[in-house]
């Protein structure tokens, strides 16, 4: 039998805001993550070692932290906005409970996480989106900080990294998540104008008010392998025009093929490509 | 003499009666409208926001096209995105308000059902959003003020569009919008649904019919992903705060456009009014200007 059977991730666990499986620590048996691609039952303890990559080469979902540690030289990550979290902005049913409940529980208290580091020794202003906040979905909190983020940049003329992980706008916050499409547009483009540069890592999924925003908006576009990326979801899409999907529907694979991406980058060589873009994009002043 | 008074009371008399049942008239039709005006405000007040959706599906609304037709007499319609196709569910061209040339850009859902198919019931593909820009910036170049009239239930949802970005054509719309060194005026008319609206609203004022929504997804889908139950639509749109009054109190919209009267053509009439004393302030911005005083439009909606 297999261990991963049994500690399959449920599909609405990410929607749910939940945890990270190795919190369900069970007392002699080693943890695994089934890949979803191969079956193989990846041992938790040698997941860090891989980066999350199994060996068939799915990456799994992590989190923005997570992210930070791969992408950035050590230590080197210095946080922004950290102050900066979602209210209640049209008083939703439920989710001002939401979000005590993820205050208590998630380990970020919002869905992106914004700062300052090196990676490969060159400086920029990073954000990386948590897949485990609220599916990443963008509210006022999301689109404040990527601004205020793409604002601090441009004024120090640094290059933006900007890590995407969203299931899009966030409905709960309702026309004021939309309004964070054109808030960040406006941050991006003032920054593209005054001369920087900004790379954009699309990872799974990235969806909705995000993809249609500043995802999309980078000077160079990388995807993460089997990355879903798209506006519609899937299922609507489905339901829209009762067909079935082509194969590989919405993946970063698909996306490359159709002039939408730059390159698709492995985990393992992310930071090494993104330094090197970084360096070939360096500003005399800075 | 007798006969005489006889006669001027009859007059006299004929006058007080006539003055009498003018009055009583009066108070009948005085009575009769309050009752009207109390009907039409229990109306007003028991319309819940999905029935406000719903309204501002109907068939029954104007289409860009009837607002086009009564402002632009002389309008030209510019066709394709110069990349692939040209999209019916997107309407582009230049008209004359009075003697100013303006660009005109539109989503167009159809009267009926051959052309709502035509149209492919207003929701755009990529190659919509590109025309659209594309007319963007030619007005931009010729110092052309732009008018977007918004009615949609979002983006299409299809394979193709998928396949050909619409994600990335709605991302560089919004995108360039919010630079376009020209004026921009959004009029939401009926449907204004997530991003596929958006990219047609990036404006430096936005205004809002009385009876139209104007929301991040719509109430079913809304409903569905969090419910998991698309009949609970009605609670959705309640929750969601999708009015005009809601919007306006958000601070989403500059004004909200009464729907009183029934007659259209008083509206556009009146509508035509407001857009040209809206460019005649606006018009005396520099672009640089313009340009900040957008940007700080959407800037301050945050947390
Ligand atoms: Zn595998």
């Amino acid at each position: 039998m297999t261990f991963g059977a049994i500690f399959r991730k449920s599909k609405n666990e990410l929607e749910k805001g939940g945890r990270l499986p190795e919190t369900r620590i069970e007392s002699d048996i080693e943890m695994t993550e089934t890949c979803p691609v191969c079956a193989w039952g990846n041992p938790i303890s040698d997941l860090g070692t891989q980066m999350h990559v199994c060996k068939c080469g799915h990456h799994f979902r992590i989190s923005a932290r997570q992210r930070i540690g791969y992408l950035t030289d050590e230590d080197s990550f210095s946080e922004l906005f950290a102050e900066v979290v979602s209210k209640n902005p049209i008083e939703f049913p439920g989710y001002a409970e939401k979000l005590e409940e993820l205050k208590r529980g998630a380990r970020e208290p919002e869905a992106v996480i914004c700062g300052t580091a090196s990676i490969g020794g060159e400086p920029c202003a990073m954000f990386v989106m948590d897949p485990f906040f609220m599916m990443g979905s963008m509210g006022a909190a999301v689109g404040e900080k990527i601004t205020r983020l793409f604002e601090h940049a441009t004024q120090h003329n640094l290059p933006v990294v900007g890590c995407t992980v969203s299931g899009g706008a966030r409905m709960q916050e309702g026309i004021m998540s939309l309004m964070q499409m054109a808030k960040t547009s406006g941050a991006v483009k003032r920054h593209s104008d005054a001369g920087n540069f900004y790379l954009t890592l699309l990872t799974d999924p990235t969806t909705g008010g995000v993809t249609a925003s500043f995802a999309m908006q980078g000077d160079v576009l990388v995807a993460e392998p089997g990355s879903i990326i798209g506006f519609a979801g899937a299922r609507v899409v489905e339901q829209t025009v009762r067909k079935k999907l082509p194969p590989g529907f919405q993946k970063a694979e698909l996306l490359l093929e159709h002039g939408f991406l730059d390159m698709i980058i492995s985990r393992a060589k992310q930071r090494q490509i993104i330094s090197s873009l970084l360096k070939m994009h360096k500003r005399e002043e800075s | 003499m007798i006969e005489d008074t006889k006669k001027e009371m009859t007059a006299a008399e004929k006058r007080a009666a006539e003055r009498k049942a003018r009055e009583e008239r009066v108070r009948i039709l005085r009575e009769k409208r309050a009752h009207e005006k109390a009907n039409a405000e229990i109306r007003k007040l028991e319309k819940t926001p999905y029935d406000y959706v719903k309204g501002a599906r109907s068939k029954d609304r104007l289409t860009s096209l009837d607002f086009i037709k009564g402002l632009f007499p002389e309008f030209i319609e510019l066709h394709g995105d110069r990349r692939f196709a040209d999209d019916p569910a997107v309407i582009g061209g230049v008209g004359y308000l009075d003697d100013i040339p303006f660009t005109v850009l539109a989503t167009e859902k159809g009267r009926d059902t051959k052309s709502r198919i035509k149209r492919n019931f207003g929701t755009p593909n990529p190659e919509g959003y590109r025309k659209s820009l594309r007319l963007m910036k030619q007005a931009e170049k010729f110092k052309r003020p732009i008018v977007c009239f918004v009615d949609t239930a979002g983006a299409f949802c299809g394979i193709g569009a998928e396949e050909r970005g619409q994600g990335q054509a709605i991302a560089e719309n919004i995108m360039e919008l919010m630079t376009l060194k020209t004026p921009v005026l959004s009029i939401l008319i009926g449907e204004g649904g997530s991003g596929g609206a958006l990219a047609l609203a990036v404006a430096d004022e936005v205004w809002m019919f009385e009876n139209a929504v104007y929301s991040v997804i719509s109430p079913e889908g809304c409903a569905n992903i969090l419910w998991r139950d698309p009949e609970k639509a009605a609670q959705a749109a309640q929750s969601l705060k999708l009015t005009s009054k809601d919007i306006s109190a958000l601070g989403i919209v500059e004004q909200v456009i009464p729907e009183k009267s029934k007659d259209p053509e008083k509206m556009l009439h009146d509508l035509k009014a407001q857009i040209l004393k809206w460019y005649a302030t606006i018009s005396t911005l520099t672009p640089d200007e313009l340009k900040q005083k957008r940007y700080e439009r959407f800037r301050k909606i945050g947390v």
